[in-house]
């Protein structure tokens, strides 16, 4: 069997191990998993509305699946992806209602504001990882903690000691008439667009430019690239920083688009974290991205549906996810077995 | 309130607040000091808080005073078996450890909110009500000053706790097990070449890690929370790993910064009541983002340098150079 399709195959068979293992814990629980997947299916696919949803959903997953993916292909893992996104959302929803400006410049500064948020949040555990060499899974976990607590306290001071942020502006908004009026009114609003530009660009810069060469020749192997003649360090900050980016305007989807604010939050949104399984089932990549988006947006919409459809708790597709990611990151031993049985094949 | 009367509330509220995170971040560095980064521990932590409570619930007529034991006990077993799902998959299938600790995550929380919708048909258990006990100690409360600070209405488990640190710091640096230990997270190949067990000294220090875990998120719930819902255990994992980091993987070390940590979380939620300007003038803010902004100075080499186990992060694998 050719590497290429190894590639394929080992995200395939998890996601069908981790739908099977799924369905063993609800038939386990007493749960239809028949009645389950086809709750799930309907929460996904069932009307013009679900879809509208849906694809509203997996915008900021694509961001957060970028984010993640652009740090790994420079060798680094950003677990910070959820506080990056949770202070772009606040600058962009702080932005989006603070200022009365036209929407032409209104909109893209908003967007702006969510972006740089996100890239200063990455840009610390960039220089850390640069200058001193500390590790960036660790300062990027601390970092999510120091931004839940810092934007609880932002969004307090903003509004005056109120627990959420004014409304933003009409026009900072993302939201639009047409494509909501298009899937029996959800709140699908132009993020999509943003989202799948910045695939786009993350495609343009990893496979178009010196830059990206440099990128992913550091993650490829830093040593080398230093011999090469490569700024090895500027090139580790880049990577955080861009990868920050990103997250940030995930965030923006959230504020400019879906919520139209930000409200004092007790947990993390857990898109950051979804965004680990996005970059690791799309291998990276940014066409994988959009796959992996899609597929955990759609799985985490579509839940939504379960608990009234077929009573079924939703966390069973966090369950899942899980499990997916668990095999996608074992796929050593996936690939072991499809070695043994392409070699059983071969003697017969 | 008197300066005196603050301690004498801030004190015992700090001890209680730290012991869980002593019993986690003792077991993160028994996983570490092996080579096996365990992310998992929020997950591991939830999972026993989660186990505990409904353990709690359904036995409190069989077991009676003696449940939240019990309860620990049980809590304990059922993370350890849950964390050889991330020994299996970073120790035997080469996986991310990493990437399996956030899976490990991910799951926890999902099993447990899964299982409690289906027994309880709402996010949240009920409340239990047979919780820690608070205990007083006898002779050594009568201390004057000392004694209303540290031996009056204690949590049994935050003794406990300052036992199990103690106890793991023997076991690490004074026993052949923990002499084998900590080689295995040095310099595995080394250590196989001696005649060591890799594979199997790791397997034995996740395993514990997820049991200690597991007490740990059973304490919280059992003397903080008395339910189990979504935001039970809300970083507390984490906040264990930073305890094990900023405590240099050492097993005391990680129970004084718990303890600090845990200093930091009393103060954040009284330090409005608190009757001294210079503390009231601070915003909760502060306190509540400390210990996360220590661990990356710690690690940066601000507060001393922070080295973590050489093999730390990397599976073994047999042969390889």
């Amino acid at each position: 069997m050719s590497n290429k399709v190894v590639n394929i195959l080992v995200p395939v068979i998890s996601i069908i191990l981790g739908l099977i293992v799924g369905a063993i814990v609800m038939l386990v629980s007493g749960y239809d998993p028949v009645a389950g997947y086809i709750a799930l299916w309907n929460g996904i696919f069932g009307d013009a509305y679900a879809i509208g949803e849906t694809i509203r959903q997996i915008s900021p997953y694509i961001l957060a699946g970028l984010a993640v993916a652009f740090a790994f292909r420079t060798g680094l893992f950003n677990i910070g992806v959820e506080g990056q996104l949770m202070v772009g959302w606040f600058a962009a929803a702080y932005v989006g209602s603070a200022f009365e400006l036209p929407m032409i410049i209104h909109l893209p500064l908003s967007l702006l504001a969510a972006a740089v948020a996100g890239a200063l949040w990455g840009l610390i555990p960039g220089i850390l990882k640069a200058t001193l060499r500390v590790h960036e899974v660790i300062v990027t976990i601390m970092m999510n903690y120091i931004a839940l607590h810092t934007v609880n306290a932002l969004i307090k001071a903003v509004s005056g000691g109120g627990y959420k942020t004014e409304k933003i502006q009409p026009t900072a908004s993302l939201r639009s008439d047409f494509l909501s009026q298009l899937t029996d009114f959800s709140t699908l609003h132009y993020g999509i667009f943003v989202a799948l530009a910045m695939v786009i660009v993350t495609w343009f810069i990893l496979e178009k430019t010196k830059t990206g060469y440099e990128l992913k020749s550091v993650g490829f192997n830093d040593h080398a690239s230093q011999y090469a003649g490569m700024n090895v360090n500027k090139n580790i900050i880049l990577a955080m920083v861009i990868s920050g980016a990103f997250a940030g305007l995930g965030g923006a989807m959230e504020a400019l688009g879906t919520f139209g604010n930000m409200t004092n939050r007790g947990g993390f949104t857990g898109i950051g974290f979804d965004g680990i399984a996005v970059a690791l089932l799309g291998a990276n990549s940014p066409l994988g991205v959009i796959f992996g988006a899609s597929l955990f947006g759609s799985l985490k919409y579509g839940a939504n549906n379960m608990p009234n459809a077929a009573n079924i708790p939703l966390e069973i597709v966090s369950i899942v996810i899980a499990l997916i990611i668990f095999f996608v990151a074992s796929g050593y031993i996936i690939r072991v077995g499809l070695q043994r049985l392409a070699k059983k094949k071969e003697a017969k | 309130m008197s300066f005196l009367e603050v301690l004498y509330f801030i004190i015992p509220t700090t001890i209680a607040y730290a012991a869980p995170l002593i019993f986690t971040a003792i077991g993160g560095v028994f996983s570490e000091r092996s080579g096996v980064v365990n992310i998992g521990l929020e997950g591991l932590m939830v999972m026993g808080a989660f186990i505990g409570i409904v353990f709690n619930l359904f036995f409190v007529d069989t077991f009676g005073s003696w449940t939240p034991w019990v309860a620990l006990l049980v809590a304990m077993v059922v993370s350890a078996l849950f964390s050889l799902m991330h020994a299996v998959a970073s120790i035997s299938f080469r996986a991310d450890q990493v990437v399996s600790g956030v899976a490990i995550n991910m799951l926890g929380i999902a099993i447990a909110l899964f299982t409690v919708k289906m027994i309880f048909g709402k996010g949240q258990t009920d409340f239990i009500q047979e919780k820690i006990p608070r205990i007083n100690i006898p002779f050594l409360q009568d201390i004057p000053v000392l004694g209303p600070m540290f031996f009056k209405s204690v949590y049994g488990s935050s003794i406990l706790a300052i036992a199990v640190a103690i106890l793991a710091w023997f076991v690490i640096y004074k026993t052949p097990f923990g002499l084998r230990l900590r080689s295995v997270g040095e310099h595995p190949m080394a250590a196989d070449t001696m005649g060591i067990n890799v594979s199997k000294i790791r397997y034995v220090a996740v395993i514990i890690s997820g049991g200690l875990a597991g007490i740990g998120g059973a304490v919280y719930s059992q003397t903080m929370t008395g339910d189990f819902g979504h935001a039970t255990i809300n970083g507390q994992g984490f906040m264990a790993l930073a305890a094990m980091i900023f405590g240099k993987w050492h097993p005391i070390g990680a129970m004084a910064a718990a303890l600090f940590f845990g200093f930091a979380q009393a103060l954040a939620i009284s330090a409005g009541s608190i009757d001294v300007e210079f503390i009231q003038k601070i915003p909760s803010v502060v306190f509540l983002i400390l210990p996360y902004a220590l661990t990356i100075l710690a690690l940066a080499g601000f507060i001393g340098k922070a080295n973590a186990p050489k093999a730390s992060g990397t599976p073994y694998i047999k042969g390889s150079r």
